[in-house]
């Protein structure tokens, strides 16, 4: 690179003219005491220093480093030496740790960042120089030369009048661009029919979730309660959870309006629906007791508990599925078949029960 | 230059390398490379610093994260989890936070550097669409910018979802929601990414490799790129005296640059290590293991998801079933449209506005945002439109505090995103217009002096003084846009083939919208001088002084 370098020169003419402003910006300083000031303009020179004020400015620096210097160690001192770093009282032991840690941290980078900061803008000598970019496109003539190579190589490497090897080159790399597509196959199982099943089946107890009991009718006949149910065998099983995952809502009856076809589906207002979102698979776990509607704190999807979980506002499409519920010989409440259609979001084979 | 030797350390390394590379001569240009000054040029610095601090810390907290989702309980120091059940991620978080001295802090300071390396991502784009600094001969370091912006996206999503707590855990469900919701292959993608059902046992060991190795690497090749093109290609500088776009003003490279940046670097890492400090981030231990059928309410993503969060918040129900096909817009399309509206656009922006101003100059000097009224407003509403998506994350926040219905709330920003960004439109147009005409202002009639002067009629006026040639330089550094080559008509009035087309209207509008109401400022400001009391001619009373006799004082009326 061949950039020439000239030293900026200010004119003496706007050195000795009175200030003027911009109204609305303060006033140019009329003291250079700050900046460093010209220089005689001598060999090599930048410009040229106040000594007092140099030497305040270099104590000044010097300073910050200083500090840097302390809080280096007290970070060591902190580290090595201080006992309070963990402990079984909770999280203060690791708070006051991060304070002290990440206090004397900052002071490091902060003294240094001060120090240099003072280096650069009162003891540097180098002026503002005008550099001449240089033109980024080449010269016409190396272009022109690059052409003639381009052409003589390919021209050479035969590739331009050999059609047969040029085909059979691109044919054998074809399949190459595939491989690592077809490497990824492994990754996992094709998803079949799973996003439409879920563990619940004719007979399965509903138990709590957390504690795994079963519940009976009478159990949870508060009206306007509510509790997260899953399939009775599921307690550790994240991937069924993500599924099966009910919320039990127990709504006046009278009130209830039942949708045809599922009118044995709940036992006395009891009523369960799916606690998946149909949105993007958020657990809808917010509940109104007195309007009965469930709301998803995600994007705030609203389904009435009364209408069979019916969207009334936000951006779910499609109500809650809901589980039909029965009481088994025991009395405990239990499904009395699987979901009637996927729960959770929407996906493209939803509609296509065999697909 | 004097002929001594630097000191026999400097002297024998260099020695040793420039026998084996050359290095004298390669670093004899670059030693003094100029770097132009403005403080909005550090913004991209902050990003680069806040990179390197991610790399730095991120390191440290791999030695101790388990990327595991195998069951295990909690016996740390943290008492309010013991022996709750959990993932080894989890577990493995907790241990970093609550274990390992220094391990809080490193977590925090890495947290924050990621919001802050966003965080300063965006404004760094945002300044250099506003000044054109994307235009020729930098369109593809703007390309390789949005890149970065991107990936820097999707690598913050996946590091705050790999502690598999129960708010990360919630962010990935949306996600894998949104990636089912995928036409044609949307299960499929789904089954392959997770290993299976959801949550399975696959993810976070696969997102952890992705997180730590793949898009680091490809960030770190990009940052590389984009440094070099920056190197090579010099950096842009605004308008002001002596600049020009053959030339660069400002301080050398070494020493001064360099130990500027050493000391920003240092400011930088102050500050993040401050807020590590002090500022709580992303405390895991309050929200628990990951479980799919627990929620809090009020959950949030990291700010830069927000506008991603807020669309799918306030887009209506709309799906689609179709012989047996579902297609989720209500998903897809707040998934999709803002991100790739403003991506694609910015991608191509560069080129639209070359097409449609036939502008194919080089620019070294960039442009003042108020010069490019067009681009601005453009630029505005984008920003508006992200920024009332980036609140519409927020409505339960707002609602709750603002004591307003949620639902009146959701249909606000259903309606603002629309409206906002039209008015963000045609306010800043005018604003950019207005500044024009102030500058225009300016070096027609001068600045007001604050001298107020009596006539001998009794009349009070104003002086006005030219503007300072600093200022002037600033004003007359606005480049016009050439004219469009495309002929619309031929001499005999027939609108010519490549005008008739739809692509030549769209063109020909475009230009329009490009150029109209441009103020120009050339022409009006040669040979003035500019002390003392002027000529009596100039202060006749109740009028101002029309701009065109360039050097006068201008006198108004007060």
């Amino acid at each position: 690179m061949s950039e020439t370098n000239e030293t900026h020169e200010a004119s003496s003419e706007e050195e000795e003219r009175a200030p003027k402003r911009v109204i609305g910006t303060p006033p140019q300083v009329q003291s250079h005491d700050l900046l460093p000031s010209e220089g005689d303009g001598g060999e090599g020179s930048g410009y040229k220093l106040d000594p007092v004020k140099a030497r305040k400015a270099e104590r000044a620096a010097a300073f910050f480093f200083f500090l840097t210097f302390v809080a280096g160690i007290a970070f060591i001192v902190f580290y090595a030496v201080w006992p309070g770093h963990v402990g079984n009282d909770d999280i203060v032991r690791a708070m006051h740790s991060n304070y002290a840690l990440g206090t004397s941290l900052t002071v490091i980078f902060l003294g240094m960042a001060v120090g240099m900061t003072i280096w650069v803008r009162h003891l540097m000598t180098t002026k503002e120089i005008i550099q001449e970019r240089h033109e980024l496109a080449s010269p016409a003539e190396d272009r022109q030369v690059f052409n003639e190579y381009f052409l003589q190589g390919a021209e050479e490497s035969g590739i331009t009048k050999r059609p047969l090897l040029r085909r059979s080159l691109l044919l054998a790399s074809a399949p190459l661009g595939l491989l690592p597509i077809l490497l990824l196959r492994d990754l996992g199982p094709l998803p079949k029919t799973k996003l439409r099943h879920t563990s619940w089946k004719k007979g399965t107890r509903l138990v709590v979730d957390g504690t795994g009991q079963p519940l009976k009718p009478s159990d949870f006949n508060s009206p306007g309660g509510i509790i997260t149910v899953i399939p009775e065998g599921a307690e550790d099983n994240l991937d069924e959870l993500a599924k099966a995952t009910v919320l039990l809502i127990n709504v006046p009856e009278d009130q209830l309006k039942v949708k045809k076809g599922r009118e044995n589906w709940n036992v006395g207002g009891i009523i369960a629906y799916s606690k998946i979102c149909t949105h993007v698979g958020c657990p809808a776990a917010l509940y109104e007791q007195t309007t009965h509607h469930i709301l998803c704190p995600c994007h705030q999807s609203t389904f009435d508990a009364l209408d069979g979980a019916k969207v009334i506002f936000g951006p779910a499409a499609r109500p809650l599925p809901q589980l039909p519920l029965g009481v088994d010989s025991e009395g405990y409440l239990i499904a009395m078949s699987d979901f009637h259609e996927p729960v959770g979001p929407s996906f493209w084979e939803r509609g296509r029960p065999k697909a | 230059m004097t002929t001594q030797a630097p000191p026999k350390a400097v002297d024998g390394a260099i020695g040793f390398l420039d026998e084996r590379f050359g290095t004298a001569g390669f670093l004899r240009g670059k030693m003094k490379k100029v770097f132009p000054d403005h403080w909005s040029f550090m913004l991209g610095e902050i990003a680069l610093y806040s990179f390197i601090i991610l790399l730095a810390t991120g390191t440290f907290l791999t030695l101790w994260f388990k990327p595991s989702m195998s069951e295990v309980v909690y016996n740390g120091h943290y008492t309010k989890l013991y022996g709750v059940h959990m993932s080894e991620a989890y577990n493995s978080t907790l241990r970093i936070s609550f274990d390992v001295r220094g391990g809080l802090l490193m977590r925090q300071i890495h947290h924050w550097a990621a919001v802050l390396f966003v965080a300063s991502l965006t404004v760094h784009m945002l300044r250099v669409f506003f000044t054109g600094a994307y235009r020729k001969p930098r369109e593809v370091n703007w390309l390789i910018g949005l890149g970065l912006f991107t990936l820097a996206l999707l690598e913050g999503l996946f590091g705050y979802s790999l502690p598999d707590d129960l708010l990360s855990g919630t962010g990935l469900r949306i996600t894998q929601g949104v990636m089912q919701s995928i036409p044609l292959v949307g299960t499929y993608l789904f089954y392959f990414a997770f290993g299976g059902d959801f949550p399975g046992h696959d993810f976070i060991p696969r997102l952890y490799t992705v997180h730590v190795l793949l898009i680091p690497g490809i960030l770190l090749a990009l940052v590389g790129a984009h440094f070099m093109i920056l190197w090579h290609q010099g950096h842009t500088q605004f308008p002001g005296k002596n600049r020009a776009e053959k030339n660069v003003i400002g301080k050398p490279f070494y020493p001064v640059f360099m130990i500027k940046a050493g000391a920003f670097f240092m400011f930088t890492f102050a500050v993040i290590a401050l807020l590590g400090t002090f500022a709580q981030i992303n405390p895991i231990w309050l929200f628990g293991p990951y479980t799919p059928d627990a929620i809090t309410a009020g959950s949030q993503p990291d700010y830069y998801m927000g506008f991603l969060e807020g669309a799918l918040r306030i887009m209506p129900n709309w799906e689609t079933n179709l012989w047996g096909h579902t297609v989720s817009w209500n998903v897809l399309v707040p998934a999709l449209v803002p991100l790739g509206l403003i991506m694609t656009g910015a991608a191509l922006w560069p080129f639209i506005e070359q097409w449609a101003t036939g502008d194919k100059r080089i620019h070294h000097i960039a442009d003042r945002p108020r010069n490019a009224p067009f681009r601005t407003a453009v630029g505005m509403t984008a920003v508006t439109f992200y920024g009332l998506l980036w609140l519409a994350g927020g409505n339960d926040v707002i609602a709750d505090k603002f004591h307003v219905s949620l639902y009146a709330t959701t249909w606000f920003f259903r309606v603002a995103v629309f409206v906002g960004p039209a008015i963000a439109y045609f306010v800043t147009k005018r604003i950019c217009l207005g500044l024009q005409n102030k500058d225009a202002d300016i070096l027609h009639h001068g600045v007001e002096s604050g001298v107020i002067m009596r006539l001998p009629s009794g009349e009070f006026i104003e002086v006005h003084e030219p503007a300072r040639d600093e200022d002037k330089a600033v004003l007359t550094g606005k480049v016009p846009l050439p004219e469009l080559a495309i002929e619309d008509e031929d001499e005999n009035g027939i609108p010519s083939p490549s005008a008739r087309g739809p692509l030549g209207k769209l063109r020909k509008n475009l230009n329009q919208a490009f150029t109209a109401d441009d103020v120009p400022v050339n022409g009006h400001d040669e040979g003035h001088d500019d002390t003392g009391p002027h000529a009596e001619e100039d202060l006749q009373p109740g009028g101002v002084e029309p701009g065109g006799t360039g050097g006068s004082r201008a006198i108004s009326h007060h």
